[in-house]
């Protein structure tokens, strides 16, 4: 009898105040682990990749709103922009074209030698971006395979725009083609084999079936090739020489305003590409927001 | 086909042909040097430890996004590309502000700040560190991420029914199903990491033998004219990086054959 009162009191304290019997669903965690795994994310996102963003912002205004136009009407810094953009002009188109191409190549034939071709693609993510302008220098520098030939047809590469564009389109070559590879992989090949049984012919297959199917995930990836071919600075830097006003490109001139602790000026342009790469970025959630399942693989790079 | 081995294929040979014409004790020479095994030992033992907290931070960012719901969840997703997004110029400039002495996190772990814990970390061999890791994140998240999304929670269930409790189910279930996507994010956050240069050269102080990373000692030598040490040590550099792929590809075979998708 007192056991059974003894009971009926446990189980009534228990229970107005602990309504948690449902506490655990056994497939996830307490809260309390919840939320320190979530501010831990959180502070270490915050330290790590907000902080860098705001400094460069906070940095560009520090001396007010007119030095930060006026960094942009120096004549050199003019010429940076321009060249960047003209770098970007060149290189992204084209690799748009080959990336497009080898993206098809990969994901709608089964060919031989197709896993090596896939490696070469990936390889520019995994040299480091100096060895890849060297490769360049090797090849056209003074002392390079043409080099000679170069010199007596008196055309410059390295320490020249063409050098530039060249270690480029390298370094952003795998962008557009990763990120069309999943894609058309998981698309399959149905689609096509549908239009061209229905009459038409390779060309309006491409451009009626194909590429509407692929047009945000190509999009995407021509944003991130246009973020990095106007960001680009290791290979940049090894092949461009450094002329001021001539072979400068934005990356570069960054890192001689900081060098010349023209912290105002350096930030100022960084806070251009700053906002280059979250426009990038909000567009890239609002595609994926929007059309997520055409948009495959997020896997990084 | 044509185009890639125009643009990727010639410029690795001639780099490969160019050292191979050296006479191999000068090769030998040239990779042994103190200066050159320094700049390897600081590029690949500062890509490790940033690897290693990389892979622990974005095992929990992982985690966090793809199993809670909180606010501003979706702003933390899609911030994790930044790094892939921002030049490494622009990076490398903040970071080294925000850690040098007078920057926020270096005056605050710095002599002046108010621990008074005298740490430095802008031009130092930890600023490289701070650097790697700032572009190594994505890499992690961004392959553990899919494999935690697609993970059945009837293993959790089955695993729950079974009596283990959650911890054990996430030590013994979980986490060995994350491992192939963990170790594939480790390696390609390390290579990216060992050929970084942009956002390094800002925050290190470069000093030979100390805070040279070996990308810095290759532009070094081309400006020296020093042709043959810079294809040298470049060479070094390629084949790790062909290593590296190959062990990612490795993984992620032996990860298919293990679990069937992946």
């Amino acid at each position: 009898m007192a056991m059974y009162e003894e009971d009926v009191a446990v189980y009534d304290s228990r229970r107005p105040n602990e309504p948690t019997f449902a506490h655990s669903r056994p497939t996830t965690e307490p809260g309390w682990v919840k939320w320190t795994l979530i501010l831990i994310g959180i502070a270490f996102m915050a330290l790590v990749i907000v902080l860098p963003l705001v400094v460069v912002f906070i940095e560009a205004f520090r001396k007010g709103l007119e030095t930060y136009l006026k960094s942009f009407s120096d004549r050199n810094a003019v010429a940076a922009i321009q060249l960047t953009l003209l770098v970007a002009v060149i290189a992204v188109p084209l690799n748009l074209v080959f990336g497009v191409a080898a993206a098809w190549a990969i994901a709608k034939y089964e060919f031989w030698g197709k896993a090596f071709l896939t490696t070469l693609i990936d390889l520019p993510f995994s040299i480091s971006p100096v060895v890849s302008g060297m490769v360049y220098v090797l090849l056209f520098g003074a002392q390079g395979w043409f080099g000679q030939y170069l010199q007596d047809a008196r055309i410059q590469i390295i320490f020249a725009v063409p050098g530039i564009v060249l270690a480029t389109i390298f370094v952003t070559f795998p962008f557009i083609a990763r990120e069309l590879i999943p894609l058309m992989q998981d698309q399959g090949s149905q689609d096509e084999e549908a239009a061209l049984s229905l009459g038409a012919n390779g060309w309006q297959t491409f451009w009626r079936v194909t590429l509407p199917n692929i047009k945000w995930g190509l999009l995407y990836g021509v944003l991130l090739c246009n973020a990095r071919a106007m960001g680009e600075f290791g290979a940049v830097s090894v092949v461009s020489g450094h002329i001021r006003g001539k072979t400068n490109t934005m990356p570069l001139h960054i890192e001689i305003l900081y060098n010349e602790y023209n912290f105002a000026g350096a930030f100022a342009i960084a806070s251009l590409l700053a906002m280059l790469a979250l426009l990038t970025l909000i567009i890239k959630t609002v595609l994926e927001f929007r059309y997520g399942d055409e948009l495959a693989g997020t896997r990084g790079h | 086909m044509v185009y890639l081995s125009l643009i990727v294929l010639i410029p690795l040979a001639a780099l490969f042909i160019k050292s191979a014409t050296l006479p191999f004790d000068q090769i030998v020479k040239i990779a042994t040097a103190h200066r050159t095994l320094q700049a390897l030992w600081v590029s690949f033992g500062s890509s490790l430890i940033a690897a290693i907290v990389n892979v622990v931070f974005g095992l929990i960012v992982a985690w966090v996004l793809v199993r809670y719901k909180f606010p501003g969840r979706r702003l933390m997703d899609a911030i994790v590309d930044l790094p892939f997004a921002l030049p490494t110029a622009v990076a490398g400039i903040a970071l080294s502000t925000i850690y040098a002495e007078k920057g926020w996190i270096g005056w605050f772990v710095g002599a002046n700040g108010p621990l008074h814990l005298g740490w430095k970390i802008a031009y130092t061999p930890s600023g490289i560190v701070i650097a790697l890791i700032f572009i190594g994140l994505p890499f992690v998240v961004r392959t553990v991420q899919p494999v935690l999304e697609g993970f059945e929670q009837e293993l959790e269930e089955a695993s729950a029914t079974l009596g283990a409790n959650r911890w054990q189910t996430i030590t013994r279930v979980i986490l060995p199903r994350l491992v192939p996507a963990i170790l594939t994010g480790f390696a390609l956050a390390f290579a990216r990491a060992v050929g970084e240069y942009g956002s390094v050269i800002f925050i290190a102080s470069n000093i030979p033998n100390k805070s040279e990373i070996a990308p810095l000692l290759i532009i070094i030598k081309l400006e020296e004219f020093d042709v043959a040490g810079a294809a040298v040590i470049a060479t070094i550099m390629l084949v790790a990086a062909f290593l590296m792929l190959l062990v990612i590809n490795l993984i992620q075979t032996w990860a298919r054959r293990r679990y069937g998708d992946v």
